[in-house]
């Protein structure tokens, strides 16, 4: 009878909420995602927010501090919408601090150069949003509205991102080479945030069965390309990989074999940066725990005041 | 009227402020010190852009932010000190913001046109930035043992550097102190008054301090002097 309602809903394209009856396993589904996710979006601020200091000119630190300012929102939007499915922030976190929640593999690459700045914009926010875009029809109401207003966010980042590219293109050959050094380091991590391929993925089927996804891995990789690799021309820039070519026949851009042993590697923990991500994650929340703690005790003395 | 030096405040407290970002206790406050740190920002590259009109040798923010050194700077020495633990950071935005409120009370009625416009624009986001402080002042203050000795640490720590900010201004003192008194009162905490107050960052007689912010936010601009970014 519940099941039966579920069903129904889901067949017709009508929103899950919080308060209707939904298998344990779609929930424990959700919550892997939106954790994941939200946690994505907080370890994203360090690769970022490791330029803030030397950003090259005020206008730039204006609009990096912004932008990590967003996705700093996105991450409290999302632990929001997956409190609605009965866990709180503070477990997350301990589940995140602890490994036992990951957050997108892409933040485990170091940001080298100040091109970095625009190659994550474009590549790194351009293939979340390829994702998000999906995400803001998934079957869970809490989640897909949060992803209307992070899409549009994510949108706006990603070309402020090319922007910063198209400056460092147009200038020096020195800025151009920067550039193009940025996105032979960041292309193939992108490909790789699309996850396994569908023959692959454990969870694309059943997510997909409960529209909690819409489109499957390697979809949504070639949709990434197809925009992305104009882009990469108008800029003048070569993109790292010798396969890609233009298939007339289907349509779409053929490109070259991913290296799945690098994906799985830091999937593992063993990325140029997983440690230092999480241990400065850690730290920061240590550090803050004699700050959280007052201000528990003093909104406790407010609150029985 | 001093624009630059204004300017210079402004600058060099947003740096110190968006050091904080990505490593706040919480969330809410990685986004409330990124908020703050942009709003310094923004008058900073106001007034920065103001001087060099003024000035007329054709200097824009990003040469005047980036291309002078720590002999050059003329911020007060307060919004230099490094931000420390939590408690530190808040003591020295409680102190630098009761300040600042009645700087801009002050300069929105200035006969300069364009620092009057500044002034009465950042007048209310200090106001905002100061309901901000007291309140983490209180919470810390109140909170617990640990969070009121940390905070009284800052305070003792950046006593020294208030004078300066009246070597300019010595009729900004009282209101100052009508803002700052009772928030400490009601929180448990005490300025302590040194005997040996530091001065000199009008001047460009700075703390050790300043060098290694600068050497760092000025790194990639003077590494490719003459580009566009
Ligand atoms: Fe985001
Ligand atoms: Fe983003």
């Amino acid at each position: 009878m519940r099941e039966a309602k579920f069903r129904a809903l889901l067949e017709a394209e009508e929103k899950v909420e919080s308060t209707d009856w939904m298998p344990e396993e779609y929930r424990q589904t959700l919550i892997r995602q939106i954790a994941q996710h939200a946690h994505s979006e907080i370890i994203g601020m360090q690769p970022e927010g490791n330029w803030i200091s030397r950003a090259p000119s005020l206008r730039r630190k204006a609009i990096l501090i912004a932008k990590v300012q967003d996705e700093a929102g996105h991450g409290l939007y999302l632990y929001s919408a997956a409190e609605t499915l009965g866990v709180n922030r503070d477990q997350l976190m301990e589940l995140l601090h602890s490994g036992k929640q990951k957050y997108s593999s892409i933040f485990n690459y170091p940001t080298l150069s100040w091109a970095d700045m625009g190659a994550i914009g474009w590549l790194v926010d351009g293939a979340a949003i390829t994702n998000q875009v999906m995400l803001k029809r998934c079957s869970y109401g809490p989640y897909a509205r949060a992803m209307v207003k992070i899409c549009l966010e994510e949108s706006f980042h990603q070309r402020q991102g090319y922007e910063i590219m198209l400056t460092l293109c147009n200038g020096s050959a020195e800025q151009k080479a920067m550039a193009q050094d940025s996105l032979d380091r960041w292309w193939w991590p992108s490909l790789m945030m699309f996850g396994p391929h569908d023959s692959e993925s454990t969870h694309t089927e059943q997510s997909m069965e409960w529209k909690i996804k819409r489109v499957s891995n390697d979809e949504l990789r070639q949709q990434f390309v197809d925009m992305t690799v104009p882009q990469a021309d108008y800029l003048g820039l070569q993109i790292p990989d010798p396969d890609l070519a233009w298939n007339e026949e289907r349509g779409h851009y053929d490109f070259g074999p991913i290296d799945w042993d690098e994906f799985w590697a830091v999937v593992k923990g063993h990325g140029p940066m997983n440690r230092d991500r999480i241990e400065h994650k850690r730290k920061a929340w240590d550090d803050g725990a004699w700050v959280r703690q007052a201000a528990a005790v003093s909104s406790a003395v407010a609150g029985s005041a | 009227m001093n624009v630059l030096g204004f300017a210079d405040d402004n600058l060099i407290l947003a740096q110190r402020l968006s050091e904080w970002v990505a490593a706040a206790p919480d969330l809410e406050l990685d986004i409330a010190v990124a908020n703050i740190a942009l709003d310094h920002l923004g008058v900073a590259r106001a007034l920065l852009t103001h001087f060099g009109d003024l000035e007329g040798k054709g200097r824009t923010e990003d040469d005047l932010a980036m291309f002078r050194s720590e002999r050059e700077l003329t911020n007060l020495l307060i919004c230099e000190q490094p931000n420390g633990d939590f408690g530190q950071t808040i003591a020295r935005q409680l102190l630098f913001d009761s300040y600042q409120v009645g700087l801009w009370e002050k300069l929105a009625g200035s006969p300069d046109e364009v620092l009057a416009a500044v002034a009465s624009k950042a007048l209310l986001e200090a106001r905002y930035h100061w309901q901000h402080s007291a309140t983490w002042t209180e919470r810390l203050g109140r909170g617990t043992e640990e969070s009121n000795r940390r905070m009284q640490s800052g305070l003792v720590a950046l006593a020294r550097y208030v004078d300066e900010m009246f070597d300019e201004h010595q009729d900004l003192r009282r209101g100052f102190d009508e803002r700052l008194t009772p928030v400490l009162d009601e929180s448990r905490l005490v300025l302590p008054k040194d005997p040996f107050p530091r001065r000199g960052g009008r001047r460009g007689m700075h703390t050790e301090h300043l060098g290694h912010l600068l050497a760092k936010m000025q790194s990639l601009a003077r590494a490719y002097p003459g580009v566009q970014w």
